[in-house]
């Protein structure tokens, strides 16, 4: 009832036409007091009429006046409540929703008539062995299509919906054999009721209607958790812009709204909002998101900068350009555009299984009917024993064998932190031989460390350490974060003067102390370094390397020894990208190479037979993941990377990517299996089917029998230990 | 078997009020968030409590 809080208040407010509904996703949501926490911070604000936390979806509905209250207000009172939340750019996910809710209560009227229908055959069954006379049987038949006409018409619409769009396309698909079952099931058992007789399948055909809606709503609702879980990870990515009114007066607007020509300020640690052109300021922007490229570009006016990268030096303006005039952006949405199409190519193991059963099933009826008829049998008993060949070739188990295993392997993930979005991901990460990473982000944290050395001079590290405690950039925080590890107390200095693209300057001892780039500092050294100079003393320099994952070597080393081609396509520098490679054990690496290198890198693998799973991060990694064959991308990713990628993982380590291959080869092989028991009960009870010996109970104890065993059969993968199994196995 | 007349009825009837009270509850959104309706029973906050604490008039 409450859910329907939005109708609720909408009839209890007199201007409830002007009520508008903003769905915020609230990742932090986790418990009891967090929802009150969210829903009383909401209740607070002015325009707000009603809040509404969701703890399963991790979403706040909110009821609000527009024209008292905006999202922005919404979020930033949730941030200062310190939920960090971001509205829901588009509801695709509402209709999908409006599915699932629309298979509930199908199935709860199947679940209902199979009962009552069952309890009656059951009396039958039962009866036929004692003194049940024929009058009561028919009766008992009757009350049976009473209940199983109107259910197949309501329940079984999904089914003939589905097979109607699928033969209407000249395709086959596995709903064409079901509904052909089951229609003919109910048809020819009103015939038979109509004649007294005892082949009435009016059970069959609602248990079959029942069990398959229960495999879809499953099915349906762990892609509606796992989409939603998704988009909650993108939308936090959102940021909201500064926007810079004419009047030089500033407010926060989302990034969404920016058009062309707005001029938005961006602060030291802020990330940029959207692509445009420095109006003024002189900064360094780490584009690692955007090129893998770890050190930061300096940028000053007249350069362009792009949304999803950081500032990390002094404040920017920034004028948004249109993304038409934007030759990196527009070229990388070709690219994907370009490379998704192989991928809609792909033909899934249910379809591919259909095509073959249900032409074998429906050859297989006919032929009955043929022989029988051939044999001289009268033309309705023919027909009988054809129809119960429909129904005993057990579609039931065959339909379910690849969802039930499916949804076990998406939530085995989901728990493990790997949101899997892509219906046919799964199966694709099941066939690949070759993984190809990207450096940045994805073998790496994106995170600089210090490069540990013996004689690291810990007087001038502590020095600069503190110095740089002052400053938001990349190098500047490694730097503190270094001192710290090696357990130096940073002290507070004064008076650091940041020289965006230089480095830091303090006079705070008495004595001029520079921290920056050998140029400025004044010594020549190479310049991949950051160093920290002391008036009149000799210039100290500190190499940084981009951080690993910790088990970045031990998964690599673990791929490779299971026999997969293991490559590290990387945007960044070539000393960077060896460094990387030798320490994870890669051979096969390739530095400094664009995005349409990467995706003709991709192409040129699955022309040589591999199918490749990139693994990337950022933007210029996007169109390759949208070229190999499946794609990962970690939940630190930009969005876009995230919306081309199969499946998201959460967390810092890689570990999920073994478990993400494993896991997709262990579904695949039990779904296989699942085939497996469905054609050995197929072999079993077709031949009696066809020789006439099938019953109505023997059909119902074969349709519950063989799917009891395959989703028990799926749900095996839910608890078993799972190695990262040989390429080819 | 005169019985049959009304324990049939009578079965199915109990039925199709148990189906109606799911399909009901169903669609009045009783199964939207599971989660969060443990956590609820246990907090003194009380929905109708804030709404009438804060009626539309308020604000005004």
């Amino acid at each position: 009832m409450e859910a329907a809080l939005d109708v609720t208040l909408a009839r209890q407010v007199p201007n409830a036409e002007v009520l508008q509904t903003i769905v915020l996703s609230v990742p932090s949501i986790v418990c009891g007091n967090c929802i009150r926490s969210v829903e009383n911070a909401l209740r607070a604000l002015r325009g707000v009429v009603a809040a509404r936390a969701n703890l399963t979806t991790k979403r706040v509905s909110v009821v609000v006046d527009p024209s008292r209250t905006s999202t922005i207000d919404l979020t930033t009172a949730l941030e200062r409540a310190g939920f960090p939340a971001a509205p829901l750019v588009d509801n695709s996910d509402t209709d999908q929703a409006a599915r699932t809710s629309e298979l509930i209560p199908r199935a709860g009227v199947a679940g209902f008539a199979a009962a009552n229908i069952m309890l009656l055959s059951v009396s039958v069954w039962s009866g036929q062995a004692s003194d049940m006379d024929g009058s009561v049987k028919d009766l008992f038949h009757w009350l049976s299509a009473l209940i199983a006409l109107p259910a197949v018409a309501y329940a079984g619409q999904p089914f003939f919906k589905s097979a109607f769009a699928a033969l209407r396309s000249r395709r086959l698909n596995m709903d064409v054999p079901i509904s052909l079952g089951v229609l003919l099931a109910t048809a020819m058992s009103l015939f038979q009721t109509m004649r007294s007789s005892e082949q009435i399948y009016f059970d069959a055909a609602v248990t079959l209607l029942f069990f398959l809606l229960i495999g879809r709503v499953l099915d349906e609702r762990m892609r509606t958790k796992a989409r939603g879980a998704a988009e909650n990870l993108i939308g936090l990515r959102a940021t909201n812009a500064t926007l810079v009114e004419p009047d030089q007066t500033t407010k926060a607007v989302p990034a969404s709204s920016l058009k062309p020509g707005m001029v938005i300020a961006v602060a030291a640690g802020e990330r940029v909002a959207g692509d445009g052109e420095v109006i003024s300021g002189r900064s360094e922007i780490d584009e690692s998101l955007i090129s893998g490229e770890t050190r930061p570009r300096a940028v000053s006016i007249g350069d362009s900068v792009y949304a999803g990268t950081t500032n990390c030096g002094g404040s920017l303006r920034v004028r948004i350009t249109a993304a038409e005039d934007n030759t990196l952006l527009s070229e990388i949405g070709r690219m994907m555009l370009a490379a998704e199409q192989s991928r809609g190519r792909y033909v899934r193991l249910a379809d591919r299984a259909s095509q073959i059963y249900a032409p074998a099933v429906h050859v297989l009826g006919l032929l009955t009917f043929i022989v029988w008829m051939a044999l001289g049998a009268p033309w309705d008993q023919s027909l009988t024993h054809a129809i119960a060949v429909l129904i005993i070739t057990c579609p039931c188990a065959l339909a379910l064998a690849v969802p039930a295993v499916q949804v076990a392997a998406m939530s085995r993930l989901f728990n493990k932190g790997v949101i899997v979005k892509a219906p046919d991901g799964l199966e694709r990460l099941a066939e690949i031989d070759c993984v190809v990473f990207d450096k940045t982000g994805t073998l790496t944290t994106g995170e600089l460390r210090l490069k540990t050395s013996d004689d690291v001079d810990t007087v001038a590290l502590g020095r600069a350490g503190s110095i740089a405690a002052a400053s938001k950039h990349p190098y500047a925080q490694a730097l503190t974060k270094a001192a710290r590890a090696e357990g130096i107390r940073i002290q507070a200095v004064d008076g650091v003067e940041e020289i965006p693209g230089s480095g830091l300057l303090t006079n705070s001892a008495g004595f001029e102390e520079k921290v920056g780039s050998a140029a400025w500092v004044g010594t020549r050294g190479r310049n991949t370094s950051i160093w920290y100079a002391a008036e009149g003393r000799p210039a100290v320099g500190f190499d940084f390397i981009d951080e690993q994952r910790t088990d970045a070597a031990a998964c690599v080393s673990e791929l490779r020894q299971a026999g997969y081609l293991v490559g590290l396509l990387s945007g960044d520098r070539r000393e960077a990208v060896a460094q990387t490679a030798a320490s994870c054990g890669i051979e096969d690496w390739t530095a400094e190479v664009r995005p349409d290198q990467k995706l003709q890198v991709i192409e040129a693998l699955k022309a040589r037979g591999y199918k490749s799973l990139m693994v990337g991060d950022g933007l210029n990694d996007a169109p390759a993941l949208a070229a190999g064959h499946a794609s990962l991308s970690p939940a630190s990713a930009i969005d876009i990377a995230q919306n081309a990628a199969d499946a998201v993982f959460q967390g810092e380590i890689l570990r999920p990517v073994i478990e993400t291959l494993a896991v997709a080869k262990a579904a695949r092989r039990l779904a296989l299996q699942n085939f497996g028991i469905a054609i050995l009960y197929n072999s079993v009870f077709v031949p009696l089917a066809m020789a006439g010996y099938v019953t109505p109970l023997i059909a119902a104890l074969a349709m519950s029998g063989s799917s009891i065993t395959v989703t028990a059969n799926a749900l095996r993968l839910r608890s078993m230990t799972l190695p990262l199994p040989n390429v080819g196995t | 078997m005169t019985s049959l007349a009304w324990l049939i009825p009578a079965a199915l009837t109990l039925g199709m009020m148990g189906l109606a009270a799911f399909l009901w509850a169903l669609r009045s959104g009783q199964f939207d968030d599971l989660e969060g309706a443990k956590w609820r029973a246990i907090s003194d906050d009380n929905d109708r409590l804030a709404m009438s604490e804060r009626s539309p008039a308020d604000d005004v």
